[in-house]
């Protein structure tokens, strides 16, 4: 096979998609997160000895996982928060094995939860994009992907059409996956045209629907996973890149820190961008990945909408793209949307993905975005073989 | 738009004291960018230290106030709802003459017809208890 495992993602869950969630805790959520994916492991609850968490656990601001192993009820020997946005999911999976690997411990859930109530809080915030982005009316995620858009297409001369069928393949991967807020619900290109202009050059449709929901994973030594109940789905490559947090303050509009990144995760995995199974690409909006296909290096930098008429991405066209709908699909539940591409990558190459299965899936590579653009985790997960 | 934006009751900035020179020059209409003595770089936002070679020999200078337009994007449903009545508004990455870049929002005759490479100068309005240092098109094509 390719290079030697990293680690083994051993056990996954996912919850559904919600739109409001009144009266439930985010510890709630976390709690039935971890329990499906220990369960799906096959391990039980005393053999899990470490824990990652998201930074958002809305019960509280600090001490995240002493609070949530201990409503858990675990005593985890390594514990910790990743605060890396929507990559948060993917750059636990890569730690998580570090750890392992180190001898730190066993095995390790990661989980991000989150619910949606109608009024939520807004915290304290004295950081520079508070500072020197908000008075100017620049409040919210939007922006930061509208301007690298807007910039996209008066550079290479992308189109709307080009950015609006990232959308509707989303929307028409989702009808395959009952837990997807958008189930039911496709959406063509005219469609996504249609749709109200939020942030120009941005569509509504190629935003993610906020909501609320969970995913968790397990992580273990492959020599741990040969013991239990699923075929063990391999962490071949990881690669991670932090380079701004404001937008303004990003080295490039045209190309992001997933470049590195991915190129780091393939170089370790020992694969090609092109000979990948599954591309499950972080999707908060239609630019992401446009700018994703062009970092993999899968089409020249301005061409990802020529190439994409070359190909399809369902999970029968020949370049299967976040075959459970994606997060413009599912809709995003908060950072635990991350963590649904590593869900949905586990899912294909176990060959367990039902109606929506990828023929003779074998490599999977999983992205993840944080902030504006500026936060990112590539990872390449393999069937076991 | 720019009494518009005078009566609205929107976030204003948090200054800190590394930051108030920054602020205090755009109440007196400039714009003011740090400069590092030892490797003469710009830099934007205010810092201690030069965020490439790490000095703290960093010094504030009057900048041109001038630069072109990176991007941008008409915001029809603003982030946050003290904005909404002032929409559909511009906010535009702007790339200094002195080299970096600052986020703004554009006022002025044309702004809804903006474009990237524009050339843009400042325009510094009073907004609460602050003034804040917007743009406006300057007619002239910009070199970016």
């Amino acid at each position: 096979m390719m290079n030697r495992s990293m680690g083994v993602i051993a056990g996954v869950s996912e919850l559904r998609s919600m739109r409001r969630t009144e009266g439930a805790t985010t510890l709630d959520y976390i709690m039935d997160a971890v329990i499906q994916a220990v369960d799906d492991a096959g391990l039980d609850k005393d053999a899990v000895d470490g824990l990652l968490v998201g930074p958002q656990v809305g019960e509280t601001p600090q001490h995240v996982p002493a609070t949530v192993a201990e409503y858990l009820g675990m005593q985890p020997r390594m514990a910790n928060v990743v605060d890396l946005g929507g990559a948060s999911g993917a750059g636990m999976v890569w730690r998580a094995a570090a750890a392992i690997q180190a001898g730190m411990c066993e095995a390790v859930v990661c989980v991000l939860a989150n619910v949606r109530e109608a009024e939520l809080p807004r915290s304290p915030n004295r950081n520079p994009i508070r500072e020197f982005d908000v008075p100017f009316g620049a409040s919210g995620a939007n922006l930061s992907y509208a301007l690298p858009m807007q910039r996209h297409m008066s550079e290479f001369g992308s189109t709307p059409r080009q950015f609006a069928r990232i959308a509707s393949i989303a929307r028409q991967n989702a009808q395959l996956n009952p837990n997807a807020i958008f189930y039911g619900q496709p959406a063509n290109i005219e469609d996504v045209l249609a749709s109200p202009i939020i942030a120009s050059p941005l569509h509504l449709f190629e935003i993610v629907m906020p909501v609320a929901g969970g995913a968790a994973v397990v992580v273990t030594s492959a020599e741990r996973a040969r013991s239990l109940k699923h075929p063990p789905v391999h962490l071949l490559g990881a690669g991670e890149k932090v380079t701004h947090r404001a937008i303004s303050q990003a080295p490039s509009l045209t190309s992001g820190p997933l470049k590195p990144a991915m190129l780091q995760a393939l170089t370790r995995a020992g694969v090609n961008a092109a000979d990948i199974s599954l591309l499950s690409l972080y999707d908060c909006y239609t630019i992401m990945v446009a700018l994703t296909l062009e970092d993999a290096g899968l089409c020249a930098t301005g061409k990802f909408g020529l190439w994409m008429d070359d190909h399809s991405f369902g999970h029968d066209g020949d370049f299967p793209m976040n075959t459970h709908g994606g997060q413009l699909g599912c809709g995003q539940a908060d950072l635990a949307g991350g963590m649904a591409h590593v869900v949905e990558a586990v899912r294909q190459l176990r060959h367990e993905a039902g109606p929506r299965q990828i023929p003779n899936a074998r490599t999977a590579l999983v992205t993840g975005n944080g902030a504006t653009v500026s936060e990112a985790t590539a990872l390449i997960l393999g069937a076991d073989e | 738009m720019t009494e518009l934006i005078q009566s609205l009751s929107i976030p204003g900035p948090i200054p800190t004291g590394t930051s108030m020179p920054f602020w205090k020059a755009a109440q007196l209409g400039e714009l003011a960018l740090q400069r590092c003595s030892d490797c003469d770089a710009w830099f934007f936002y205010a810092r201690t230290h030069c965020p490439h070679c790490w000095s703290h020999c960093v010094n504030w200078h009057a900048a041109s106030g001038t630069g072109v337009i990176k991007s941008f994007s008409v915001v029809h449903r603003p982030g946050h709802s003290a904005w909404a009545p002032a929409a559909p508004y511009v906010i535009a990455l702007i790339e200094l003459k002195e080299g970096p870049t600052m986020l703004t929002q554009l006022l002025g005759d044309g702004r809804l017809s903006a474009r990237i490479g524009q050339g843009v100068k400042l325009c510094c309005v009073p907004v609460g208890q602050f003034t804040l240092p917007f743009f406006e098109l300057t007619g002239e094509r910009g070199s970016a």
